[in-house]
């Protein structure tokens, strides 16, 4: 329909990404299966000579079945968090014609400038001082706080599209806010409710300094953190350290491969329209 | 939930029969403050303390002292800060310049509809499965010194040790983001790519016009929404690029790649001068304040409008 001549540009153009993505990938997959002296004679381009599963089998002996956990632990939480308080949140933003949300708005906005780095130093006494030092629950709060500003911004956006006609219908029946929120509000912005659950769920996944500085034992060792001990300790075992890296992936694959529908359209909506 | 309008615990307006419709049935404040509270407590509370204690000498175990403009007037005189600065914004800078031509260029040909871009664009996207720590280690090792590919292919690679020089470090850095976040922005242009109205191409076309005018002339400008939001993200992210640093190339060779975000970090948690910690994350915040608040104007986001507004 737009055009029906190829694009031999583009097609040469996405071959060559394909090459810049994939061979890392495949790097990454054959080292994995093969031992160490193998991978080191051999180099990373070649194909495994003697299959083997142990660089997974140590990886998991070693302590990343718990760090997994950590991970997931933590990922569910500061997703339940934002999806508690983020929605009504939203909601106030949209409608209320209040001085003080119209504060909190801005405050939130602020809040998108605010690297996590740059509290780090005061978290790490808040957090120590709470008690919560070595704590899955002081990796969890301030990875919550920190990942509301995108989320209220993208629900803000989602919430705005709902036209006033439909307020002011549900309003002149007499509804109460929270029966619009829930009947009204709710399900027409459930588009943008998978985008902050998307959203956070990356953001809790990927996070690597607050655990760096606010745990420091194995009982609350997250995935990202295993990775970067993992390659500091034993950096020279490539093989084990990449299996390590492929078993870091491997939760989130499985949503790709069973969700890749609403993984995709979610992370598409953290660029709006 | 009640069909009475009755005052409720959370705090919503009050409804009187009768009243007009305007300003009824609005959500009061009280919705908004738990997010609120939670908010402030875990990062406008530190915020304030970041700004405290950058005019105070603390080494975290003793008590902080005022020292006035003391770690201001430190920093400003230290050359490694000083060019830790400068390579936050290089950084920056690298990475939009190859990130967004490249995802547009991805992200407007995904939009097609063939079965051979769906198979590839599911192939693109796994870097997104990755985290940013497993990325970096990942790379760490595909191009380490001895063992990686650059050993393997010298006649591309030179001696193979790509973190030995700033450039090639600071090159190897703009690339594995750019491999690791260009999924990300791909998606944003192709979600908005499909979301622009095909009758605009069909008129162009009647118009006779080709290809590479119908991509200036209406793609690039219906995705201006996605840019500006994309490059907020990448800006945001370049400027507190730490775990890719601290991963790949530790701010080396000496500080060659140290971005003023692991400065900090080292600042704070190898030589503890907390105070001075806290002067490098203010700076950071004003930084990217003024950076966010000039997109935000641009954008229109502060507007609270609807953007069906105009369609």
């Amino acid at each position: 329909m737009r055009k029906s001549r190829p694009n031999y540009f583009a097609g040469f153009g996405s071959l060559v990404w394909l090459l810049v993505v994939g061979l890392p990938l495949y790097v990454m997959l054959v080292a994995t299966f093969q031992s160490r002296p193998d991978y080191a004679a051999n180099g990373p381009l070649s194909f495994p000579e003697h299959f083997t599963l142990d660089n997974y089998i140590d990886d998991l002996n070693s302590g990343f079945a718990q760090y997994f956990l950590n991970t997931v632990i933590v990922t569910v939480s500061v997703v339940g968090i934002v999806v508690l308080l983020v929605p009504p949140l939203a909601y106030t933003i949209v409608r209320s014609r209040g001085r003080a949300t119209t504060t909190v708005f801005r405050l939130f906005l602020l809040g998108l400038a605010i690297p996590s780095q740059a509290v780090i130093v005061p978290m790490f006494f808040v957090i120590s001082e709470a008690g919560l030092y070595d704590n899955l629950i002081g990796v969890i709060l301030p990875t919550a706080a920190f990942a509301m500003p995108v989320c209220a911004l993208i629900l803000t956006g989602v919430m705005r599209d709902i036209t006033p006609d439909l307020y002011e219908a549900m309003t002149m029946d007499g509804a109460s806010s929270r029966r619009v929120f829930f009947q009204l509000v709710l399900p027409l912005s459930r588009s943008g409710v998978s985008t902050i659950v998307v959203f956070s769920a990356l953001q809790a996944w990927n996070g690597f300094l607050f655990p760096l500085v606010l745990t420091q034992s194995a009982e609350t060792k997250v995935i990202t953190l295993g990775l970067y001990d993992f390659q500091t300790e034993h950096g020279v075992n490539t093989p084990g350290l990449l299996a390590a890296v492929v078993l870091s992936m491997f939760p989130i694959l499985i949503v790709y491969l069973f969700a890749r529908r609403a993984l995709v359209q979610g992370l598409m909506g953290v660029g709006g329209k | 939930m009640t069909r009475t309008a009755t005052p409720s615990a959370d705090g919503e307006t009050v409804e009187k029969p009768g009243s007009s419709g305007i300003g009824a049935g609005r959500p009061g404040f009280l919705w908004a403050a738990p997010a609120a509270v939670f908010f402030g407590l875990f990062a406008i509370v530190p915020l304030i303390m970041v700004a405290v204690l950058s005019f105070a000498s603390w080494d975290g175990l003793s008590d902080p002292e005022f020292a006035g403009l003391d770690n201001w007037r430190r920093l400003l005189d230290d050359p490694v800060m000083i060019k830790s600065l400068w390579l936050s914004v290089l950084l920056t800078v690298l990475g939009v310049a190859v990130q967004t031509p490249l995802s547009i260029l991805l992200g407007v040909w995904a939009a097609g509809h063939q079965r051979n871009r769906a198979v590839l664009s599911a192939i693109y996207f796994v870097p997104m499965l990755l985290s940013v720590a497993a990325v970096s280690v990942l790379w760490r090792a595909v191009l380490d010194p001895n063992l990686g590919v650059p050993a393997q292919a010298t006649w591309l690679f030179g001696d193979g040790n790509l973190f030995g020089t700033q450039a090639t470090a600071i090159g190897v850095l703009v690339f594995v983001s750019t491999w690791q976040f260009t999924p990300l922005h791909t998606l944003i242009y192709q979600g908005a790519a499909r979301a622009v109205p095909q009758v605009l191409y069909q008129a162009a076309q009647v118009d006779g016009a080709g290809t590479v005018r119908q991509f200036f002339h209406i793609t690039l400008p219906q995705l201006r929404n996605s840019i500006i939001t994309s490059m907020i993200l990448m800006v945001v992210g370049g400027l507190t690029t730490f775990d890719t640093v601290l991963i790949l190339t530790q701010g080396g060779p000496g500080s060659d790649t140290t971005i003023s975000a692991y400065y900090m970090y080292q600042k704070a948690f190898k030589s503890f001068d907390y105070g001075a910690a806290s002067t490098i994350a203010l700076l950071l915040v004003l930084v990217s304040t003024v950076i966010s608040l000039i997109v935000v104007r641009l954008s229109g986001y502060d507007r609270m409008r609807s953007t069906m507004e105009g369609l």
